[in-house]
């Protein structure tokens, strides 16, 4: 007896509702924007400089007594959160402190961070500091500019080899999802302030990848059935590509997400926010590959007939392979 | 149809079984890592029974490379540095004048008499008393100047010389500035690296980034703090002669003159004079040693030029005081007894044993031609390491079976099939790793994990296509070849972009990124290698053994 989370044959008709889906894709990814321009993103110190002590004692974490231990110290924006892990036993009370990168210092003040660690131990004498790490205003600008860097020549790479592999209908339909999971993955950061670092840029270009590959699948089968079915509606052969690749898109993304999922309950709380937005791009992800670039391949219409010469096209040598 | 020639399957199986064998000593890794650590000691300072008996823990025959772990992973320390380059410019600076004024005084007559007028910056100044002599005074500085010795520089000189108001201008020219940075980089980086083999840390991490930074990576040490005293001290031993001594730190009276603080005693200063008499460069050892009195002090050896101009210091100015300076501070400042030729002396202050012990080792390992600005540190404790590796661990189980479990259940015994396929595929990715020396960081093991949720991806567009074969294709065995045949195109697509993804991350990722490029850029060569030809491999041999009428997929 086999599992099938998918029929054998199905006949689903995925963009019945192709306005309605696009559209609600369109409205996610605006609210993503007016949350990203509201909250602002919850830079770590990679970002925007600063220092972050990662704290560990016996007693419970009491933020506010050690918010009023650090204020003396007059070090300006500091932000104290209590870390929780299934794994943390009673006695295992983990915090993260992170203070703003001090004015005027490049190089970071390392009697900032003993007189921090000072303070905290007043408040708890059996902390202990597992792990501190400290980026100046200098990396950490230079860090944005390489992340932007990265998101953008992926995107570029990604336009490139589908139009050269598919057409470009094909490529401005998946950048057109990439775009969207991105933004999606950067709202719901927003939304949640969780921690944005470069290793959450890391997990987006992951996500990139993943969606693409996603998407690949799906157009590689609908270059296929167009050849096969010259004569079938663009609508109704993309239906019948999604459908045929159904039972893999399940799959795939089942097995993938089950091993997120065991890595995020599981993998402990240092890269939850990595694993996690990775986890959300697979589920977005997976969702724009049919709903954002079909729909816009569809919108924009694939040219079928290859044995006409193309009238927009002057080049005489356009058609040498028809 | 389902031919596969004999080469082909032979080859496979002997990629399968490297990777193996290149993946096996992560299986026992402390033994592995001990028997290394003890052939490497044995390699350096001779066997010891003991050493003798840790390096037999795993065998000769197979290889021991291991996964290096990341910092995350191990604990340790990891610094970011930028050398400040320009602070060369001025000590060149330094060096040139008692030669530029040599050459003036001989050519008095027609410059006038000359003072330095500059604050020791990366510019020499020099005012003429003559203004009219100064094309004359400009002659005789470039005539100081030397080609620059570098491909990029060829036929420039070394300095740039320039009179404005009476006022000789000395400075480095360009194409001198980028060599000499090229060069204080090179040293810092060797100097680093010196002085962390000094300490005797496993694999530090030490490598150039970009123009002009150094990134220092040392596992196993307990803080950032503790690996910046060690790299970040400049330790520039100079040995200046005392113009006069007292408690006003702004004393000095002229550009040539420098009052720096005594070191026990931050009240007193010395006015010294700018020109040392002999500097740190020309030391060729130091070590840790007690003075008369069995106080902790460091004894010093010149090399020949060194003393040689001691030599003829002391013999010229016996009765007056000169001061040992480190990075700025004066350690001590004795009144000279007596001639010293040798080119030894001891430096004696208020130390501790252990502080007599780092001076040492920072002035064997020589002196950081430029001082460092620390842009990013990191301290990572060795049990946060430890949970990290704990939990990854557990999370790689989980996915491993709940992934293994949910394919058996979907595609029965290709199912199976493709496990093996999956099983051998994370051992392949380790294989490879261990190869290259590459480390594995915490969001490494995230890619790792990632890939065994991925690498089912190309058996599953694979058997999907089979089984929508079966219901068209005549026979079983057609089927499969088709499934694979077609398949073929989505599964390199799919896979290429992921590749190119991976590229990016790692051309532009630093650190833990990287270390997560690797693992996914490697894990997709892998999964694609067992999908199309282990999997392939293992179905056709079990059709051809069974020959089944009918499959189910």
């Amino acid at each position: 007896m086999r599992l099938k989370l998918v029929p054998d044959d199905t006949n689903i008709d995925f963009f019945k509702h192709a306005k309605a889906t696009f559209g609600a894709s369109c409205v996610a990814m605006v609210l993503s924007l007016v949350v990203w321009l509201m909250l602002g993103l919850n830079f770590g110190i990679d970002f925007r400089g600063g220092t972050t002590i990662r704290t560990e004692g016996s007693e419970q974490v009491d933020v506010a007594a050690y918010r009023a231990a650090i204020e003396p110290l007059e070090l300006g924006d500091v932000v104290i959160s209590e870390v929780f892990d299934p794994s943390f036993g009673d006695d295992r009370n983990v915090a993260m402190v992170r203070i703003q990168a001090q004015e005027g210092q490049e190089s970071v003040a390392s009697d900032t961070v003993a007189a921090v660690e000072a303070a905290l131990s007043e408040v708890d004498p059996s902390i202990t500091f597992p792990s501190v790490e400290s980026v100046g205003p200098k990396v950490s600008g230079e860090l944005i500019n390489t992340a932007l860097l990265a998101v953008g020549a992926a995107l570029a790479a990604m336009l490139f080899y589908i139009w050269l592999r598919f057409e470009w209908q094909f490529a401005v339909g998946a950048v057109g999802a990439l775009v969207h999971d991105i933004l999606l993955t950067i709202g719901i950061f927003s939304l949640f302030q969780i921690r944005f670092d470069v290793a959450t840029i890391a997990a987006l270009l992951t996500v990139l990848g993943y969606s693409i590959n996603d998407t690949v699948v799906i157009f590689d089968r609908l270059r296929e059935n167009l050849i096969k079915w010259k004569q079938r509606e663009l609508r109704d052969v993309m239906n019948l590509s999604v459908n045929e690749t159904l039972s893999r898109t399940v799959m795939t993304s089942g097995t993938t997400l089950l091993a997120l999922i065991a890595l995020l309950v599981l993998g402990g709380d240092v890269i939850r926010g990595f694993v996690f937005a990775i986890t959300w791009g697979v589920i977005v992800g997976t969702y724009s590959s049919v709903f954002v670039a079909k729909n816009i391949v569809l919108f924009l219409g694939v040219k079928r007939d290859w044995s006409k010469p193309d009238k927009t096209d002057g080049n005489q040598f356009a058609n040498i392979d028809s | 149809m389902l031919q596969i020639p004999t080469w082909k399957r032979i080859f496979i199986w002997a990629v399968v079984a490297c990777g193996l064998i290149l993946a096996l000593p992560n299986a026992f890794y402390s033994r592995v890592e001990q028997a290394n650590d003890a052939r490497a000691a044995i390699e350096q300072s001779g066997a010891t029974a003991a050493l003798e008996e840790q390096a037999a823990g795993w065998p000769d025959f197979l290889p021991s490379g291991l996964v290096n772990l990341g910092l995350d992973l191990r604990g340790g320390a990891h610094l970011l540095a930028e050398v400040q380059v320009e602070d060369v410019y001025a000590s060149r600076m330094d060096g040139i004048w008692p030669e530029l004024r040599d050459a003036l005084r001989d050519a008095r007559d027609e410059v006038g008499t000359i003072r330095r007028v500059d604050e020791g910056g990366d510019q020499l100044i020099v005012a003429l008393s003559d203004p009219a002599g100064l094309p004359r005074a400009m002659e005789i500085a470039r005539g100081l100047a030397r080609p620059v010795s570098t491909i990029s520089g060829v036929g420039a000189q070394d300095l740039s010389v320039e009179g404005r108001d009476g006022q000789l201008i000395v400075q480095l020219s360009p194409e001198e500035q980028s060599a000499t940075d090229d060069r204080t980089i090179r040293q810092s980086l060797e100097i680093i690296r010196r002085r962390v083999d000094e300490v005797g840390t496993r694999e530090p991490t030490i490598q150039r980034q970009g123009e002009d930074r150094i990134l220092i990576q040392v596992p196993g040490i307990g803080s950032a703090e503790e690996l910046k005293a060690l790299i970040g001290t400049t330790a520039q031993l100079t040995f200046n002669p005392v113009i006069s001594r007292g408690g006003d730190p702004d004393a000095a009276s002229s550009s040539r003159q420098v009052v720096y603080p005594l070191l026990d005693e931050p009240e007193t200063y010395y006015t010294l004079e700018r020109t040392p008499v002999v500097s740190g460069e020309d030391l060729v050892d130091a070590q840790p040693s007690f003075d008369q009195n069995g106080r902790p002090a460091v004894t010093f050896r010149f090399n020949p030029t060194g003393a040689r101009a001691f030599g003829d210091y002391t013999a010229e100015n016996i009765g007056s005081p000169f001061a040992i300076v480190l990075d700025e501070e004066v350690i001590s400042a004795p009144v000279i007894q007596s001639h010293i030729p040798g080119g030894s002396g001891i430096i004696t202050g208020n130390f501790t044993v252990e502080e007599s012990t780092q001076l040492a080792v920072l002035l064997r390992a020589g002196a950081l031609p430029a001082e460092l600005t620390f842009l990013e540190e990191r301290t990572i404790g060795p049990e946060l390491g430890q949970d990290s590796i704990e939990a990854g661990q557990i999370a790689c189980l989980v996915a491993f079976v709940a992934v293994l479990v949910f394919m058996a259940l979907s595609y029965g015994l290709f199912g199976i099939f493709a496990n093996i396929a999956l099983l051998l595929n994370v051992a392949l990715l380790f294989g490879l790793l261990s190869l290259i020396g590459a480390t594995l960081t915490l969001p490494g093991i995230a890619g790792i994990v990632l890939t065994i949720g991925m690498a089912v991806d190309a058996n599953v567009l694979v058997f999907e296509r089979i089984r929508e074969e079966l219901k068209t294709a005549r026979g079983p065995s057609r089927a499969i070849s088709q499934g694979y045949e077609r398949a073929l195109s989505a599964i390199v697509d799919a896979n290429i972009t992921t590749f190119i993804i991976a590229a990016i991350l790692f051309t532009l990722g630093s650190g833990p990124v990287r270390g997560f490029a690797v693992t996914l850029g490697l894990g997709i060569i892998t999964s694609v290698f067992t999908a199309i030809f282990v999997t392939r491999l293992l179905i056709v041999t079990w059709f051809d053994r069974r020959r089944p009428k009918t499959i189910e997929v």
